[in-house]
């Protein structure tokens, strides 16, 4: 029995084991935060590609589970994924899955890469009552594939229409909102998991986006192809705060038509991307989709009237780099 | 969050009706959700299950599975939806001065619905707390539109008014249940920000008897920076409503530095004039701090007075001032005799002397809905 298959049977085990208690985790230190940026000064943007990854319409879970540990062993610099993942959580910590999921089956965070992350995370000592997959809707998340999960003995899968949001504003520049309770009062540290992919009217879709999902408005941060809301809403203190790394899901990109799932317009890229900085994961995301519409004959997004300048007001705001020469971008 | 004030009084009147009960005493119920979803009227379909929404100037274009800017529009595999018909998140009985109209039915009271969701996103928004949600995230009663006929005339008021949030974004709902007012001898009043394209504008006149527009300021950047939206829609759409014969009246909120200039105030009144006639009221209401312009004060009574000797002076026939009780400018006015046809006091009023849509004492036509269903 391999090494992934014997744990992911304690996984569900854990799951399933009736464990109980209070999953909220305030007051606890983060881990990840602390760390050394590994990069020392620069970015560091990991791409982990296997052209095998893909079995049939879905990723093959036991290669994604090895690409998994690849992104992690060269984003953190060890030769052991659990090291990897010890750097990034503390037993203890209850940790959130931010995934995206408003695509439905095709263009959303794969069902697959969270098992694979929830199994190394409760590798590393974190819990499995203490991990928390979550998005805007419990619908969204259904239509994606996951179950609905929503005792306190084991990981819970909700959507903030189930787990609530602030009463209070949070306000940073043009964004001002309610945040998701999820991010704000349940988890120590968030793990985000965008997709690759276009979006119609902000450009693309990505780490800083994915945290739209974090707010009870997203719907009014699309104007002006989302500069600055994008960044502002990023700047929400629980936000920077909280999120310690974008893996981002690359298992296929989707070049255009985003952010539905448009079948005609995904490519396999076979492949998941890692950073601590949402800004320099943000520019390589898009420059590798700039790349693939350029491939297919299609205009680049500033000819398409909807360039992402939200990246570079994100940098301006100091939420990381856009700029090529400070991000290190490793292909694992 | 809950916005049923004068809750008491509202459910006297509305507990002889089934549907109101039910909601009000439980919990919303997921299979209830489908009962609040209805096609809308103003969309266009585009290639890829996209769709244009063409009922406000903001155009949104949507992706399947994707909300518009409103928060209440959702497009579900190439059709577009509202989903708040029927679904009010606000009801009470207010006296018609609240909303303000000055020249509707003084001291009747109206019906005053409203749901979730708004098209624009004002700093100085009074019912963030409904206008900047999405209905899922605020308590809902279900009340389709025979129900709120029914619900006012049991509760003698005169009119319904779509109020508090924006009532743009339930187009639908307003125009069913305006509908159903005039079946049961119910006028109907819109208090809006006016953020609407022609043609819906232009059937909805076709439907209620007046229309109260908050203009927030009279500048682009005010709109741009404040209100995240546009001016010029907004007086294009003023226009029409006083094209298409519709009772129309104003509302200037007057926000300190920040659309409180004597030239502003001057180019409004001009343009009022030329453009919509010296008989349309404009109030000039004073701001209190909210949601996000906590950091100013209130308006100082001298602005607002300002404001109105200035409209005064560019001869407009009716300004007002509104949020100060007991000031003399709340009153009513004959343009020509200048003695006092309506005397308020607040949202009360002490003394009325329109008869017939005239002056009592010159005779002088006074202009306005004056006469009941």
């Amino acid at each position: 029995m391999s090494r992934t298959e014997a744990s992911r049977r304690r996984f569900l085990g854990g799951c399933l084991a009736g464990l109980t208690g209070n999953a909220c985790g305030q007051g606890r230190a983060p881990a990840g935060q602390a760390k050394q940026d590994p990069a020392a000064g620069r970015s560091r943007v990991v791409i982990a590609r296997d052209p095998a990854l893909r079995a049939g319409g879905g990723p093959d879970s036991a290669r994604l589970g090895k690409l998994l540990d690849r992104l992690m062993q060269a984003f953190y610099g060890v030769d052991n994924a659990l090291e990897a993942w010890r750097r990034l959580v503390r037993p203890g910590e209850v940790i959130g899955l931010k995934v995206n999921c408003l695509a439905g089956k095709g263009a959303s965070t794969h069902p697959e890469l969270v098992e694979a992350i929830m199994e190394r995370l409760q590798q590393a000592g974190v819990r499995s009552r203490d991990i928390l997959v979550w998005d805007r809707l419990s619908e969204d998340l259904e239509s994606a594939g996951y179950r609905i999960a929503t005792g306190r003995d084991r990981a819970r899968v909700m959507g903030n229409d189930l787990l609530g949001y602030e009463d209070e504003l949070s306000a940073y520049g043009s964004a001002a909102s309610l945040l998701a309770k999820a991010l704000t009062q349940i988890c120590d540290g968030v793990i985000n998991l965008p997709v690759l992919k276009d979006h119609g009217i902000v450009g693309v879709t990505l780490a800083l986006k994915n945290l739209f999902g974090a707010v009870h408005n997203p719907n009014k941060y699309h104007p002006n192809t989302g500069d600055p809301y994008v960044a502002d809403v990023y700047m929400l203190p629980p936000i920077r705060q909280k999120v310690r790394l974008a893996i981002c899901d690359a298992v296929s990109g989707q070049y255009e038509g985003g952010p539905s799932y448009m079948p005609q317009w995904s490519w396999p890229f076979n492949g998941l991307l890692a950073a601590r900085d949402p800004v320099a994961l943000d520019w390589t995301g898009w420059q590798i989709l700039e790349q693939e519409r350029a491939r297919r004959g299609l205009k680049p997004l500033r000819d398409a009237g909807r360039e992402p300048k939200w990246i570079a007001t994100a940098a301006r705001h100091g939420l990381g780099t856009n700029d090529p020469g400070r991000i290190e971008r490793l292909e694992a | 969050m809950s916005r049923f004030q004068d809750r008491r009084t509202f459910l006297k009147g509305a507990a002889a009706l089934p549907c109101l009960a039910r909601a009000a005493g439980g919990a919303r119920r997921a299979e209830d959700e489908a009962r609040y979803v209805a096609e809308a009227r103003y969309y266009e379909k585009l290639p890829h299950r996209k769709i244009k929404c063409t009922l406000c100037p903001r155009e949104c274009v949507i992706d399947d599975r994707e909300r518009g800017y409103c928060g209440v529009r959702e497009n579900r595999g190439g059709i577009y939806y509202t989903l708040v018909h029927s679904r009010v998140c606000a009801a009470n009985i207010d006296p018609i001065e609240k909303k303000p109209f000055f020249h509707v039915l003084p001291g009747s009271t109206s019906f005053s619905i409203a749901t979730a969701g708004c098209n624009v996103n004002c700093k100085m928004c009074q019912n963030w707390d409904i206008s900047q949600v999405r209905p899922e995230q605020v308590r809902s009663l279900y009340l389709p539109p025979k129900e709120v006929a029914a619900l006012a005339r049991q509760n003698q008021c005169a009119t319904i008014s779509y109020t508090y949030s924006e009532p743009v974004i339930f187009y639908e709902y307003m125009l069913d249940t305006a509908e159903a007012g005039r079946a049961a001898g119910v006028k109907n009043v819109v208090v809006t920000g006016g953020y609407i394209t022609a043609e819906p504008l232009k059937e909805l006149c076709r439907r209620v008897d007046a229309v109260k527009v908050d203009l927030k300021a009279f500048s682009e950047k005010f709109y741009r920076e404040v209100v995240n939206g546009e001016l010029k829609p907004v007086l294009a759409a003023l226009v029409a409503l006083r094209k298409l014969g519709m009772w129309t009246e104003m509302v200037y909120l007057v926000i300190p530095t920040l659309n409180d200039g004597d030239q502003e105030f001057r180019d409004l009144a001009r343009w009022v004039k030329t453009d919509l006639g010296v008989d349309v009221p404009l109030h000039f209401t004073r701001f209190h701090p909210q949601y996000l312009l906590k950091n100013l004060p209130v308006t100082p009574l001298k602005t607002l007075e300002r404001a109105k000797a200035i409209a005064d002076a560019e001869g407009l026939h009716y300004v007002y001032l509104g949020n100060v009780p007991g000031h003399p400018a709340e009153n009513t006015y004959c343009p020509r005799c200048r003695r006092v046809l309506i005397q308020r006091e607040g949202f009360f009023v002490r003394s009325l002397h329109v008869r017939g849509g005239r002056c009592e004492f010159c005779r002088q036509p006074v202009p306005g809905v004056w006469e009941k269903s």
